[in-house]
């Protein structure tokens, strides 16, 4: 009898993240991520968890600064124009080192756009969103197993490097049913001695806090940080290669993308064409071995994306431009066949 | 035998305020109140930003600072957390009125079990003296050189009678400190509204009608008078909403 | 009746001259001093009257930096 269970993808975001310890949640109803919140309405009560419809995206993204401050695993989800509301939220987390972790379940932009996929937020996510220097560890599932997941993973490393996480999915993935395997083994949280839990008149006051007035020590701040952020680089890169040990033509692709894009890349394999996938698990730190290692051998990158060219620009950075790099793309919510995909390997081999 | 000193629960460190400034009055007071309580230890406090945004630094109780407006969001989220320990935010008027009025409005509606000391002196004192939601009509504000006209700028808010119209809140209270008198009222005030968190009652908040004697444009003595004469009639002092003991202004 | 005593002590270089003690103190016991200029730069608060301090405690209450610390003994 399996363990597995068919489940939306939405859906296992929340139930994965209830696995992981995660006892809060604060959201808004936005299409095509509302499961998300209705879940945890239904769940959270049951286990004497939080769940709270805030009054705003904004508030959501506040109150999840107000729990990690208390050192608790928390949560919020979102769709690409809440996002962008909660772009103020993220920068005071990573200012003020919190971890949480943001879902954002992509749509067509920009402005309120449309409702079907899209990964159109890539930059947003990987460059920050917010305001000033920091990044957000992304994880990008392309399956529903994936989807939950990374959702546990988003928690540990938030909680290990003191940041926060987004899993970034996409319309497709969050509607999707897939068989889910729950049964994680969880990485506990670690001691949060910073966290603002009261003095007990027992210790110096804990000050959770993004301000910082005095330039020398804001720097200072600043670079601890991002020393921080190295470590993640070196310990936490995830990516998936396939078929890349002698491909000549190389997509990459994350998300839906990858998924579409390894028929494709089946199909050419068909017609004799060396063609291989890389495809990126964390879109933030980006994977830069792979590529690097692939310019080697390989005449082209084709990028397929759901948006009008994000990744891409990481995949040159990554090669080095030393091969052409190519755009495979749709937008406003269409995703491309992997028809689309085939032709343009084909035509990148010829 | 010992009158007054420093309370406890502010640390003896100086406070940066302007000569004159109400703010560390109200500090004094939410210190004392916390001090009587015996609540130091499991109390948090959110600190907005404003003139007071650096409050962070002089209670002795853990401390978040939060994004402009958002503190009733943060509270909740640390009342949630944790609903044994106490939990107060310290907002001023641009900070709860104008950004931060959907946090303010639904934190209230929601009768979230916190304490919220609203300090009201009708101007933006840490941005150089802007107009506030609250700033009076014909007030001279930087961003209102002319005076406050109603026909561009409408008409300032009064919170406490704004949300007293919720089902939500426990209990809403406007109180001064420009005299010995006042400030021993507004004292019982906030510990009223401490004592209201503890006892689960709910959303208490205190409205402190304050002054900005920089920005006004005035010694700090003239900005006593100023609120006696000019902000106390249209900001009535009073209770506007007392749940447990049904009275109402 | 009783009669109390004050004693007041100041953290003089924290004051900020700002007089609100001075006005509201109801035997005139305070001023700032204007011979004097603290690490603030500010004349700060004295005692020019202590002997007819009370102990009220009402400059205490009004100061807004916790300046003054008042005790009282009976005579």
């Amino acid at each position: 009898m399996s363990d597995k269970v068919l489940m939306k993808g939405n859906e296992a975001i929340a139930e994965a993240a209830i696995k992981a310890g995660c006892r809060h949640y604060f959201g808004y109803p936005i299409t095509p991520q509302t499961e998300v919140a209705a879940y945890m309405a239904k769940r959270m009560p049951k286990i004497g968890g939080t769940f709270l419809q805030a009054e705003s995206e904004i508030a959501a993204i506040n109150m999840v600064y107000g729990v990690a401050s208390a050192g608790l695993r928390v949560m919020t989800s979102s769709s690409s124009p809440g996002i962008s509301l909660k772009g103020e939220g993220i920068s005071y987390l990573a200012g003020a080192d919190l971890p949480a972790l943001v879902v954002n379940v992509q749509r067509g932009g920009p402005g309120l756009g449309g409702i079907q996929p899209s990964q159109s937020d890539y930059f947003q996510s990987t460059r920050g969103g917010g305001h000033g220097d920091y990044h957000m560890i992304v994880l990008a599932p392309s399956s529903v197993q994936e989807m939950a997941e990374m959702t546990v993973k988003a928690f540990e490393l938030a909680d290990k490097y003191r940041m926060t996480a987004m899993v970034l999915a996409d319309g497709t993935m969050g509607q999707m049913m897939e068989p889910v395997d729950l049964n994680f083994e969880v990485t506990p949280p670690p001691e949060k001695p910073w966290a603002t839990t009261g003095t007990e008149m027992k210790r110096k006051h804990n000050i959770v806090n993004s301000l910082s007035l005095v330039p020398e020590e804001l720097e200072k701040l600043n670079f601890a940080r991002f020393e921080r952020y190295e470590q993640v680089k070196k310990n936490e890169t995830m990516w998936e290669e396939y078929m890349m040990d002698d491909a000549e033509i190389a997509i990459a692709a994350f998300g839906i993308a990858a998924r579409v894009s390894k028929n494709a890349v089946n199909e050419a394999r068909k017609r004799g064409i060396k063609a291989g996938l890389i495809r990126p698990i964390t879109l933030w730190p980006f994977p830069d071995a792979p590529f690097k290692k692939a310019a080697t051998h390989v005449k082209q990158f084709i990028s397929v994306e759901l948006n009008m060219g994000q990744m891409i620009e990481d995949v040159r950075l990554a090669s080095e431009c030393k091969v052409p790099v190519t755009l495979c793309n749709r937008v406003g919510g269409m995703i491309p066949s992997p028809e689309q995909v085939l032709d343009a390997i084909v035509k990148a081999s010829k | 035998m010992v009158v007054y000193d420093k309370p406890h629960a502010l640390l003896d460190v100086p406070l940066h305020y302007c000569p004159g400034c109400l703010h560390g009055v109200v500090h004094k007071l939410v210190a004392e109140v916390i001090d009587e309580l015996g609540i130091e230890g499991k109390t948090i406090g959110i600190a907005p930003v404003g003139c007071s945004v650096m409050a962070y630094d002089y209670f002795a109780c853990d401390m978040i600072e939060a994004a402009h407006g958002r503190a009733p969001a943060v509270a909740t989220g640390v009342k949630r957390a944790d609903p044994s320990k106490v939990v107060f935010t310290y907002q001023g008027d641009g900070d709860l009125a104008s950004i931060g009025m959907a946090e303010t409005v639904h934190a209230a509606a929601r009768n979230e079990n916190i304490t919220v000391i609203f300090i009201n002196n009708a101007i933006y004192g840490m941005t150089g003296g802007q107009m506030a939601p609250t700033s009076l009509v014909g007030q001279v504000t930087q961003t209102s050189p002319y005076g406050r006209d109603p026909k561009l700028c409408g008409y300032p808010i009064r919170v406490c009678e704004l949300l007293s119209e919720l089902e939500g809140p426990e209990y809403l209270e406007r109180v001064t400190v420009n005299s010995i008198q006042h400030i021993r009222a507004a004292k019982k005030a906030i510990k009223k509204a401490f004592q209201n968190q503890i006892d689960g009652k709910g959303f208490s908040l205190i409205e402190v009608v304050s002054s900005c004697p920089t920005n006004w444009g005035m010694t700090p003595q003239n900005a006593l008078k100023w609120i006696e004469e000019k902000m106390l009639p249209y900001y009535p002092l009073g209770v506007y909403k007392d749940r447990s003991n049904g009275e109402v202004k | 009746m009783a009669k109390f005593i004050g004693k007041l002590t100041f953290r003089t270089d924290n004051c900020k001259g700002c007089g609100l003690c001075v006005d509201v103190c109801p035997m005139k016991v305070l001023c700032l001093a204007s011979d004097k200029i603290n690490k603030r730069g500010h004349h700060p608060v004295e005692a020019a009257y202590p002997e007819k301090c009370i102990g009220c405690g009402s400059c205490a209450i009004m100061c807004p930096d916790f300046i003054i610390t008042v005790e009282k003994e009976e005579i």
